[in-house]
């Protein structure tokens, strides 16, 4: 879906990007983390081309990015940003129909999916389009940020820090928002992350950056169990990369037939829930639920222990 | 004791103390300053009379108890409202009084007697001026609400100079002289600020984004504009009479166009040039007021970098901007006044002859148009950039 080949960005003497090559699959969620200043952010608006690239190339769906002029190429890729960037004379709507408009999209289809997508972010457009930014809440303002990148329905999102401005609890919830949102639609997101979490949580593939070069791109688990460098190990963390690993499982995953006594948890609880469910009740198995309330079997402290242990 | 000492403080709690001052100002003023003064002729010295010896008793008592009235709600009420009903009055009834005066000084047929306004007058319009504009702050009025009250007192000064009201008085007696020449010292007036602001407008804010866009050029640029601003009117007329009388010389087509060492043509470069610095100083520093994120996320979206500039960053500098067209706006409607000295016209003619023949009425018909005219830019630019920062915050 997105190929970024040999990508290289000098300012002067210094290497922002040092020589990146990366597949991104259509429909995942890639998450790039590093340290500030790992030329992340870089090497994110090198694809929609805010940052030209000195070498290399990017193909999105085959197609060389350099071929077009960068305002219209932007215009079919999302771009969400921390502190939501939204503008603040323009109402809820306006904003959200930014790149709709600049595409000409027709006046009723613009009203349509300015209110489709306000009902998809849970704020009611009767009571939302005509406000101005500064009279929502920031959890609100980040969620249209995310609605306005979304507006004309790229088949790549790009986000840099989405929920950096986010207090925890918000943040969680947006984060699972934009799990959903990029199932619903299939959305290619690539979002950038100093939240070693977050990267976990969100990310298919997790690509660890540091000095402009790119370390190891993987999945999470494969960051876990087989880091490529000293440096990703750092950066996971080592003491509680077991609980790390837990977490990247789900309960339903895990689950192996049998009846459960014990805590009964949900299929989409991850393994870490499962085991401090567990320890909290001093039971020795968990019976696990699906979402329509049927048993979908069981997971035992055995099971979870030989799945947190190394390789 | 206790009940007079609380009665007191009970009184001193209802007691507006800015209010007070004005009002006891106003009574003060009334009773013991001379409300005119009275000239045989025009360079005769005057004799100041009192509101009592100025007008007839019915009139004077009037006047007196409506002074007195004014003080009293200025000091006991504290509904803004009422005080400036009480102000307005106030101030119309001085006016009334004052053109009054006037006439009942003034034998019949008599054109060289001459009665203008005394100290006491001034200082009652102003006192009153002050406890209105006070009023109308207390209300915080909307933009449309302050351009409407522009609009009422602009019509009810025209109404009372209309009217007759003033015309035995000193001032009307000047303009009735001058009158051939007044409308076009005004249009002259009104084109050098205007035109020299419109002109600075048109290279400033391009100048401004310019400092906005290239960090390096903003500190030589505004340095040297800076400069510019230091030096004093009167100087800078001299100054740029030599090279623009050169040019007259050289180019004869460019004295044709009406450009040379003195008149108008030093007096709008002068004035452009004064304009310049706020003009390019707030364009800048709007810009660099805009969020960051705002513009990144426009350029991310694909606006293109002209999308950016008018959709974006100027409607968010805009606010910035206007003041600053407002502060070189009234800045350049009261320097127009010393363009005179060069030849350059406007309300300044009047104010210089007025100095050179010693006659004051003749300083204040060039003086009061124009703080007229700065006051009404004042209110309708500030009107402007309230409006705007309402619907874009």
């Amino acid at each position: 879906m997105i190929e970024i080949e040999s990508l290289s960005k000098e300012y002067g003497p210094a290497t922002v990007v040092d020589g990146v090559s990366m597949s991104i699959a259509g429909g995942s969620i890639t998450a790039i983390v590093g340290t500030s200043g790992s030329g992340k952010s870089t090497l994110l608006r090198m694809i929609n081309r805010l940052v030209e690239p000195s070498r290399g190339r990017v193909l999105i769906e085959g197609r060389d990015t350099a071929t077009r002029p960068g305002h219209l190429l932007r215009r079919e890729i999302g771009y969400a940003i921390q502190g939501h960037g939204l503008f603040p004379h323009r109402t809820v709507a306006e904003n959200i129909a930014t790149v709709p408009r600049l595409l000409g999209w027709q006046a009723a289809r613009i009203r349509s999916r300015v209110a489709e997508l306000l009902g998809i972010f849970q704020l009611e457009p009767g009571e939302y389009a005509a406000k101005f930014p500064h009279q929502l809440s920031g959890g609100q303002q980040q969620r249209v940020g995310v609605a306005r990148a979304l507006a004309a329905e790229p088949r790549v999102l790009l986000m840099d820090e989405p929920f950096g401005a986010l207090d925890p609890i918000i943040r969680g919830q947006a984060q699972d928002d934009l799990r959903g949102i990029q199932r619903r639609f299939g959305t290619t997101v690539v979002l950038v992350t100093h939240d070693m979490d977050e990267a976990f949580r969100l990310g298919d593939r997790v690509a660890v950056m540091t000095q402009g070069r790119l370390l190891q791109y993987d999945r999470p688990a494969m960051l876990l169990t087989h880091p490529a460098d000293p440096f990703v190990s750092r950066l996971t963390g080592t003491s509680d990369r077991a609980l790390k690993l837990l977490s990247l499982t789900t309960a339903g995953d895990a689950a192996e037939p049998g009846a459960g006594e014990g805590p009964v948890v949900p299929a989409s609880a991850s393994l870490r829930d499962v085991l401090a469910a567990l320890l909290w009740s001093g039971a020795a198995a968990a019976a696990v639920q699906r979402p329509d309330g049927s048993p979908a079997g069981r997971v035992t402290l055995a099971a979870i222990l030989a799945r947190g242990r190394a390789g | 004791m206790p009940l007079s000492t609380s009665l007191q403080s009970g009184i001193a709690r209802r007691v507006d103390r800015l209010g007070a001052l004005l009002g006891v100002g106003a009574i003060v003023a009334a009773v013991t300053l001379p409300f005119v003064v009275h000239k045989a002729n025009r360079i005769a010295s005057g004799t100041p009379r009192s509101v009592l010896e100025a007008l007839p008793r019915g009139t004077a008592v009037a006047a007196l108890a409506l002074v007195a009235g004014v003080a009293a709600s200025a000091a006991l009420s504290r509904r803004p409202r009422l005080r400036l009903a009480a102000a307005v009055a106030g101030v119309t009834g001085i006016a009334l009084a004052l053109g009054r005066a006037a006439d009942v000084l003034t034998p019949a047929g008599n054109r060289l007697t001459r009665v203008s306004p005394g100290v006491g007058c001034w200082l009652l319009l102003v006192l009153f001026a002050l406890l209105a504009t006070d009023a109308l702050a207390r209300l915080r009025p909307g933009p449309a609400a302050r351009v409407g009250c522009l609009a009422l007192t602009a019509l009810a000064a025209y109404a009372a100079f209309a009217s007759g009201l003033f015309d035995h008085l000193s001032i009307m007696r000047e303009y009735a002289v001058n009158a051939s020449g007044f409308g076009r010292e005004a249009r002259q007036h009104v084109l050098l600020a205007l035109g020299s602001v419109g002109a600075a407008a048109v290279i400033g804010l391009p100048v401004g984004i310019l400092c906005h866009r290239v960090p390096r050029l903003r500190g030589a640029i505004l340095q040297a504009l800076n400069l510019i601003q230091t030096i004093p009117s009167i100087a800078l007329f001299g100054i740029l009479m030599v090279p623009l009388g050169a040019l007259a010389t050289a180019v004869p087509l460019a004295a044709e166009l009406g450009i040379n060492g003195i008149g108008p043509a030093p007096a709008a470069v002068a004035l452009f040039l004064y304009a310049l610095l706020p003009i390019v100083a707030n364009t800048s520093v709007g810009l660099g007021r805009v969020s960051p994120a705002a513009v990144d996320a426009a350029r991310g979206m694909g606006l293109t970098g002209w999308q950016v500039l008018s959709q974006i960053e100027m409607p968010l500098a805009l606010p910035v901007i206007i003041t600053g067209l407002r502060i070189v706006l009234v800045q350049n409607i009261g320097l127009v006044t010393v363009a005179a000295l060069i030849g350059g016209g406007g309300f300044g003619t009047y104010v210089f002859q007025g100095v050179g023949q010693t006659a004051i009425d003749l300083v204040l018909l060039g003086a009061i148009p124009t703080v007229a005219l700065a006051f009404t830019a004042a209110v309708l630019l500030d009107a402007l950039v309230d409006a705007l920062q309402r619907t874009a915050r």
